[in-house]
């Protein structure tokens, strides 16, 4: 009963999504605030509905509920709960049920938060929102229906599959949606913009929040997936350049830059054409991302052919709301006025010349994307394109962008001061040179990763070099400086840690080159040395889960004849599904890594074993929660505090800011 | 062909025992020789593994080809004899870093492409802008209604 009232709310939901798109975008174009006033309760009506229907998934996973197809082909009874409730998000229906969900939950955010924003353009933002819900809604039901029952229902499910029965699963796609969805509202932002005419300052004030926040979540989000696979797939890596990966890695990257350009016409009221096309970008990207991942047209161009009806689906929706979107801007782009002047060498030219990089990344990405299901449409030649083709080509855009981003910071509005600017980075610089030459002298090794550690002590030293500037300029009296650092702007500030955690993860990606990997054949009581570390395989054993058995090497780590940790690194069974999956067992010492993952003993009790040692390796995660961190510091600056007013603020004698 | 990828991918994932990605027994005894075949594999795709290398892929192909590349090697080949070997035996379906042709040229110069076009594009913008007004030094009017307007200053405003 309670599954089919959860569909019938989800009908329920697109109905009135239905209504939502028309009468408020009516409502604006005729000036009728009582059909405007439709909107807020509206989208908080729908997130509510579709609230119930996730509920309602949910409570048949948690219970197994076998008469529902999605059940029986994703869940077991002896699953543990969090993967029962975690299940509900990691198939196909349920997934896009998550996704609508997140939709329409920012719909409701927009509708509960943004009360002092002008009622025509709220009431576009939501319409537009209810276009997209409407979309995916008529998707589900019709496409992708999560609760569709079994005349005859199985005793036992599927269970679902090993590599997902992880707590990563739990946390990644829910932080990756929130993201990537959440870009649906800067999209909602963009047309409801150019739908009343209201593109200026004010725009960008409303919709830089909103990007922030799924700026933040698909950071986390990103970064929660890449290690996941870090410690599933077994053999150490952290990205792949998967087509998958790639494409929560596109919105991220258009996403960047738009919280760039945004701030560009906020405070200057320049490059409005841009911002708007970038706001439709990223969500455009978006949507790319779910066609691709959602349709099964990168498992195989044939397999998509051959059951074509949710990929053209999909792909219907993208071309209706990528193309309308173009289409609008196409339309009113050309009546914007001219925003702020600025010189080439400015904060603004520099933000130009970062959103440049940028976006011919996410350019890259998305050509080494397609190209090879474009090639193999049109011709039926097979290539691939993988890690070596996006590290050759990634790196020549990210290394300048790296180099420039301190320089950026140091420039003022309008019109800037290069040599300025150069000089006050030059201690970020030094400091990097001198750690470049240390690391060299000190530990050797291979060029690049010298060279990159170099040049991120310089980015996350540089990211900070302007508020220190200001906070340490000439009198040197302590209370005049505590003052000044707690009058330093919470955005320039979430700015600096942003930058810097940027860099962070960038020492850590350069220190993969100082990792050792020995592959070897151990039996317990075997010892083997890599790093500072001695590891000794203390025992094998097998042991039983609640939906699986492992097998478990008990390896205990140590360094100078003490124990430092003691790992289980495990291979496991998985009866229902008959599959397997590794689990490696890490031990985090410092901010080092050793990772062991074992296959299945042979039958001289002896276990081929992969073990590296990883230097530095978790600041690639924590330099990616510092950008978070430094994202959710913007976030709380009072000037996006929306509704407040702005009030003038009194800072202690703080020297002429270089913004 | 692709049933008979179907085949292998359903008999790799009903394989009940876990594999390793390189295992002991495949790596090779000169240390030099080794290392060329992990960067040489870590170039080549699984043929029934979505996007990855051979080096990191558990299947038995895999591991099949791992072992080929290091037949290979030993028999004195050089790195590019073994690529156009297999690409003759797979297609260039195989090179996870796709070859430079005609029918890959935008791929490769997609990024350039997409860098050239949008500096142009800056560029063109910002010619067509007007430069900064502060830039322009004041015309002889101009000058002389700023003088006039600054020797006003010191009068009382307009009462309005």
């Amino acid at each position: 009963m309670i599954v089919e009232t959860g569909h019938y709310a989800l009908v329920l939901a697109l109905a009135l999504a239905l209504v939502n798109s028309i009468l408020p975008a009516w409502g604006a174009a005729s000036g009728d605030r009582r059909l405007m006033a439709v909107a807020p309760s509206a989208s908080i009506a729908i997130f509510g509905l579709i609230g119930y229907a996730f509920f309602a998934l949910t409570y048949a996973h948690v219970v197994s509920d076998f008469s529902l197809v999605n059940v029986v082909e994703n869940s077991h009874s002896a699953k543990p709960l969090i993967y029962k409730i975690s299940g509900v998000w990691g198939n196909h229906e349920g997934s896009m049920l998550l996704w609508v969900l997140v939709l329409s939950l920012f719909g409701a955010a927009v509708a509960l938060f943004s009360g002092s924003m002008p009622q025509d353009l709220r009431a576009n933002v939501l319409a537009v929102q209810s276009w997209i819900g409407s979309a995916f809604l008529l998707f589900i039901l019709l496409t992708s229906n999560p609760f569709a029952r079994l005349g005859a229902p199985p005793l036992e499910g599927n269970d679902l599959n090993p590599l997902l029965q992880d707590p990563g699963l739990a946390i990644h796609p829910p932080l990756l949606y929130l993201g990537y969805v959440g870009l649906s509202i800067t999209y909602s932002f963009a047309a409801a913009a150019l739908i009343t005419g209201r593109i200026d300052a004010v725009f960008a004030r409303f919709v830089r929040p909103w990007t922030l926040v799924a700026w933040i979540c698909l950071t986390l989000g990103i970064a929660m997936g890449s290690y996941w696979a870090y410690y599933t797939l077994g053999w150490g890596g952290f990205w792949f350049w998967d087509p998958v990966e790639n494409a929560s890695l596109m919105p991220w990257l258009a996403a960047t830059a738009l919280l760039h350009c945004a701030a560009v016409m906020e405070k200057r009221e320049a490059l409005k054409i841009w911002t708007i096309f970038l706001a439709i970008l990223a969500f455009s990207l978006s949507l790319l991302g779910t066609f691709l991942v959602r349709s099964g047209v990168l498992t195989s161009v044939h397999a998509f052919a051959s059951d074509p009806t949710r990929g053209v689906f999909i792909l219907a929706i993208l071309v209706t709301f990528i193309g309308g979107s173009l289409a609008l801007f196409a339309l009113r782009a050309g009546g914007l006025k001219q925003g702020g002047l600025f010189a080439p060498i400015s904060r603004e030219g520099a933000l130009v010349i970062n959103n440049l990089l940028l976006t011919t990344c996410c350019a890259t990405v998305l050509v080494g994307t397609l190209y090879p299901l474009a090639l193999e449409a049109l011709t039926g030649d097979k290539i691939s394109v993988g890690a070596p083709f996006f590290n050759m080509t990634f790196a020549p855009l990210f290394v300048p962008l790296f180099v420039l981003m301190p320089i950026g910071q140091n420039l003022a509005w309008k019109r800037g001061d290069l040599i300025g600017a150069a000089q006050r980075v030059a201690v970020a610089f030094g400091a990097g040179v001198v750690c470049a030459l240390a690391i060299a002298a000190w530990r050797g090794g291979p060029v690049v990763s010298v060279l990159l550690s170099g040049l991120a002590v310089y980015v996350i030293v540089g990211s900070f070099a302007d508020l220190g500037r200001r906070v340490f300029a000439s009198s040197a009296n302590v209370g005049t400086v505590v003052s000044r650092a707690l009058g330093v702007p919470r955005q320039a500030l979430g700015t600096a840690f942003a930058h810097a955690g940027l860099g962070v993860t960038l020492l850590g990606l350069a220190a993969t080159g100082w990792g050792a990997e020995k592959i070897l054949v151990m039996k317990p009581g075997g010892r083997v040395a890599i790093g500072a570390y001695e590891l000794a395989l203390d025992s094998l054993f097998s042991r039983a889960g609640p939906n699986y058995t492992e097998i478990v090497g008990k390896t205990i780590v140590s360094a100078d004849g003490r124990v430092k940790a003691v790992i289980e690194p495990a291979t496991r069974f998985y009866p229902a599904r008959r599959m397997s999956r590794t689990d490696a067992g890490i031990a985090t010492l410092g901010l080092g890594q050793v990772y062991v993952s074992i296959a299945d003993p042979g039958e001289n009790g002896a276990v081929s074993a992969r073990i590296f040692w990883k230097p530095l390796v978790a600041l690639i995660w924590i330099g990616a929660l510092i950008m978070a961190f430094g994202g959710g510091l913007s976030l709380s600056d009072r000037s996006f505090r929306i509704g407040v007013a702005r009030r003038a603020r009194k800072v202690a004698a703080l020297p002429q800011p270089a913004e | 062909m692709s049933s008979l990828r179907a085949i292998v991918a359903l008999l790799f994932m009903l394989a009940p025992l876990a594999a390793m990605a390189v295992e002991p027994d495949e790596i090779m005894s000169d240390a030099r020789l080794e290392a060329r075949a992990r960067a040489l594999s870590a170039e080549l795709r699984c043929m029934v593994c979505q996007n990855e290398s051979i080096d990191e892929s558990h299947a038995e192909l895999a591991r099949d080809l791992r072992l080929l590349v290091r037949e290979r090697l030993q028999a004195g080949d050089s790195d590019a004899q073994i690529r156009a070997f297999l690409v003759q035996r797979y297609g260039d379906f195989i090179l996870l870093k796709p070859p430079f042709k005609l029918s890959t040229w935008l791929l490769w110069g997609g990024p350039f492409l997409a860098f050239l076009g949008g500096a142009a594009a800056i560029v063109f913008f910002a010619r067509r802008r007007p430069s900064l007004p502060s830039s322009v030094p004041l015309s002889a009017r101009e000058r002389a209604r700023l003088e006039s307007l600054l020797a006003d200053e010191d009068r009382p405003l307009d009462p309005r």
